[in-house]
């Protein structure tokens, strides 16, 4: 299929610029997008693609630059105005009442005052014609991430627009929802609808995307074809340079190495009504290895995560074992004692504190394991030692900053993330457990933290990594296992595993539990 | 046309974080100017004898150290709860209990006398106040009250159980009915520090030593660091191994033993018996004064003072010029009102901007609603 190029633009953007107090967000942005395409908008975290869209979709105001809509000038104030024109937009982060229906939450941003069955009506045929069938009655808690964002597409389709914007859409998806949803944007594309598709996945871009507008730190530095381009050629049009790729030695005589991390029969009730109960989770993570843990987000992983950590603490002691001991009723420091490491999955609120600086945050998690060299007699901190070994970590990760210590908040995501992994690398721990290890953090950070992560398996410690990037734990994992809806299935060797296996798994495809089949199937 | 807009800073501003308490006092001054002016009185003149007058002489001095000094006991012990995001309303009844705990020696036991009284009841008071806060902390930990109300309304308890105290049970036989206790003997009495110049007393010196020690506690010790994380971010604090629950009890218990120790202090310093009312309202007027001090211990040593400067002030303005000592309470709750106002210029910009310009010149607009949340 081809994309309708000699069609008049349907969205000419020119010199769009935002401004953010000194940081130019948005650098003279020009795009065009014709009708009937798929345009991909690609760029780093960072590089300026979510307030570019946020002003096509009037939720920020641009400070200068012009936008046509169908040839006429517009000012787009406010997303009413945005959904009046004809754009609609999918959130990477959904908007969406957990308590209430499907059908309730796309009447709440529908605003003719239409009746619930009424809608849930056109709701479910909508679905049903466009490949992405829903249940308008369900409640929105019950169901899985992937469903969640097929409400928020009906949701969209609903106000029949002409451009529809797509954030990062299948950052929450198994690879074959995934394919499920680019069949339905195929369609929606020979009907003569726009798509403008926001993504630093390079492959599906190149799959399904007819244009390619590249940003970099704010300014458009490309506009290409993606299917004329390689995943490589792309990537160093986003990062200006090229990505150092990983290196992961094959390990031998793992069979033989000693388990540093067991996890036996560990269960946990859901806490709250919207939280996933862990069922009989067994795992072990040996000396040497790297065990990556993929999954769809909102399986239980963040459960997970808090159970091994000692947030949450077990009844049986022996659901958790650190180095040989018993740890299921140990806290978070406790286990730390034992020689485990940390790192949670949200940096700012949770593996740090914004309003401190950063040597207060390497406190934070190090002030019982290096109790001696942090803390004097009477609880006195050693602020001389913990500024020193902040700076160490610092300059052993590459963190860059504006100030000697300024505090967490003001760091960029990616390098708050290389001092939170470096805080606890710097210990040498000998079981780490890192959940989203490079979430939201730029393609040379990324890097970085995969190596370091790499390099210390290899240097005799047991490393957990908790991933939504499959990309990622092909790169560094010894063997990798799925959770899906609190269950964990068998690490499988990283020679075996392919994308289709884990992302099978992914969907819940696993013996024991064959009533989820998918449709793919 | 004008408009103005808060524009969020990336970090808070230190400059305003120091300038924000002398905006709130100017501004104070301005509001008690009008006041002053509305109630007919010269506003120059009723401000001579609301703040210079009191504090001419060195006997006033020694006045003002007197109130000011439970305002300053109280006020770092509360400010190591708000650190911590624990809100104790209640020290004005942790203040009482501490009184009629310190108080059981010399009431009960008169005839005990020697150098070990004065000690065992700053003792029990301590013991008394903290007893008292930990009601509010159980209730908090174990069934999830919020404090706030639990602890203000211990202060009503508290007060009515002293009322009760001193027309009952503990009333003096000898005392011709009045409701108070008997006079504490002299060994059961908080000597003064220079008898010949003025009235203040130990009290004081309880005060300074407690700022002091509360400002190393905070800056300086795992146990402050433990206070502020858990206080700014628990869900960091829990990763970090702190507990929430015992942040709770050790919040309330400090700052209860505090509040009883100041009002042990006043007892058997100032006063040198129990009678039904013990307090000019220090438990509350100690809110204002730690906010106005940035909840720094040092800084809520000036605090104190200027709070106690209200108590004389008011007094003075009642007895030269007769308008009620109730403008001391206005006084006090102005200044609460505008610290806390701008406190907002810490964390935001004001700019003043005009519509012809805001197109162009106005950016961040959605960065700019105000997060009260994180303005707190």
């Amino acid at each position: 299929m081809s994309a309708n190029h000699d069609g008049a633009n349907l969205l000419e953007v020119r010199g769009l610029t935002k401004i953010f107090g000194t940081l130019t967000a948005c650098d003279h942005i020009d795009l065009n997008i014709a009708k009937g395409e798929i345009h991909a908008l690609l760029g780093e975290n960072g590089a300026g693609k979510s307030t570019l869209v946020k002003m096509l979709f009037g939720s920020l105001e641009p400070n200068s630059g012009e936008i046509f809509w169908n040839g006429q000038a517009v000012r787009i104030t406010s997303p009413g105005v945005a959904k009046k024109l004809g754009i609609g937009m999918v959130f990477q982060h959904f908007s969406l009442f957990e308590a209430l229906t499907a059908a309730e939450n796309i009447a709440l941003s529908l605003d003719d005052g239409s009746p619930i069955s009424s809608i849930a009506a056109k709701a479910r045929a909508l679905s049903y014609s466009y490949g992405l069938p829903l249940d308008p009655e369900s409640l929105v808690g019950d169901l899985s991430v992937g469903e969640r964002q097929r409400i928020e597409i009906i949701r969209c389709l609903l106000q029949t627009p002409q451009l529809i914007i797509l954030d990062e859409p299948t950052s929450v998806l198994t690879p074959q929802e995934a394919d499920k949803l680019f069949e339905t944007l195929e369609r929606l594309r020979a009907e003569g609808k726009s798509i403008l598709y926001i993504s630093h996945r390079l492959e599906e871009v190149k799959r399904i995307c007819d244009r390619a507008t590249v940003l970099r730190h704010g300014k458009v530095v490309g506009h290409c074809n993606p299917r004329e381009e390689t995943a490589s050629s792309l990537a160093r049009m986003m990062v200006g340079s090229e990505v150092q790729a990983v290196v992961r030695a094959p390990v031998e005589g793992i069979e033989t190495a000693q388990p540093l991390l067991e996890i036996r029969g560990l269960g946990r009730k859901p806490a709250t009504p919207f939280s996933i109960p862990l069922k009989n989770i067994s795992l072990n993570v040996r000396a040497g290895e790297v065990i990556g843990i993929a999954g769809v987000a909102g399986n239980g992983q963040g459960e997970f995560f808090e159970s091994v950590s000692g947030e949450v603490l077990q009844q049986d002691a022996a659901s958790v074992r650190i180095r040989g001991k018993d740890a299921g009723g140990l806290t978070i420091t406790g286990r730390r004692l034992l020689g485990a490491a940390f790192v949670p999955e949200e940096r700012l609120g949770h593996g740090a504190a914004p309003r401190m600086k950063l040597s207060e945050n390497l406190l934070l998690s190090r002030h019982a394991t290096d109790g001696k060299a942090f803390v004097g007699t009477g609880g006195m901190v050693k602020s001389g030692a913990v500024y020193a070994a902040s700076q160490r970590i610092i300059e052993a990760m590459d963190v860059r900053k504006s100030a000697p210590d300024p505090e967490a908040a003001a760091l960029s995501g990616g390098n708050l993330q290389k001092f939170i992994v470096g805080r606890e690398l710097d210990r040498r721990p000998s079981v780490m457990v890192v959940n989203q290890p490079t979430w939201g953090v730029d393609a040379g950070a990324a890097a970085h933290i995969r190596q370091a992560l790499i390099e210390l398996s290899r240097s005799g410690s047991a490393v957990l990594v908790i991933s939504q990037d499959l990309d990622e734990l092909f790169e560094i994992s010894d063997a990798i296992a799925v959770m899906h809806n609190g269950e964990l299935s068998k690490p499988m060797p990283i020679a075996e595993a392919t994308f289709e296996k884990v992302g099978l798994l992914m969907g819940g495809a696993e013996p024991g539990h064959a009533e989820h089949t998918l449709e793919t199937a | 046309m004008m408009r103005l807009e808060l524009v969020k800073r990336p970090q808070r501003s230190a400059l305003f974080s120091m300038l924000s308490p002398f905006i709130a006092f100017a501004l104070t001054i301005i509001a008690g100017a009008i006041m002053f002016a509305l109630l007919g009185v010269n506003p120059l003149n009723a401000f001579h004898i609301y703040f210079i007058e009191p504090i001419s002489q060195v006997w006033q001095l020694h006045e003002l150290a007197i109130k000011a000094a439970p305002l300053i006991l109280i006020a770092v012990g509360l400010s190591v709860c708000y650190k911590a995001n624990i809100w104790n309303i209640g020290a004005e009844g942790q203040f009482i209990f501490g009184a009629i705990f310190g108080s059981i020696i010399p009431v009960l036991f008169p005839q005990f006398e020697g150098p070990l009284v004065l000690p065992l009841m700053l003792l029990l008071g301590m013991v008394g106040g903290a007893a008292y806060a930990a009601i509010p902390a159980l209730l908090k930990t174990r069934f999830s009250t919020n404090e706030i109300l639990t602890s203000l309304m211990l202060v009503y308890v508290a007060q009515l159980f002293l009322d009760w105290l001193v027309r009952g049970p503990w009333r003096d036989p000898q005392g011709h009915g009045f409701p108070q206790t008997i006079q504490f003997g002299d060994s059961a009495v908080l000597p003064e520090l220079m008898p010949d110049a003025g009235r203040a007393n130990w009290g004081f010196v309880f005060a300074l030593v407690a700022a002091v020690l509360i400002w190393i506690l905070m800056g300086r010790m795992l146990k402050g660091f433990e206070v502020r994380v858990l206080g700014s971010s628990p869900r960091a604090g829990r990763f970090a191994g702190f507990g929430l629950n015992r942040m709770v009890f050790f919040a309330f218990l400090l700052s209860g033993a505090l509040a009883g120790l100041a009002g042990i202090s006043e007892v058997s310093g100032a006063i040198g018996q129990l009678q039904p009312v013990i307090s000019p309202g220090y438990g509350f007027t100690a809110i204002i004064v730690a906010f106005l001090g940035r909840l720094n211990p040092l800084g809520i040593v000036a605090a104190g003072l200027v709070l106690a400067l209200t108590y004389l002030g008011g007094e003075a303005v009642q007895s030269a010029l007769g308008i009620s000592d109730k403008v001391a309470r206005v006084f006090q709750g102005m200044l609460l009102f505008f610290v806390l106002g701008c406190d907002t210029l810490i964390h935001y910009r004001i700019r003043l901007i005009g519509l012809a310009l805001t197109k162009q010149e106005a950016p961040a607009k959605l960065e700019a609603a105000p997060k009260l949340k994180e303005a707190r």
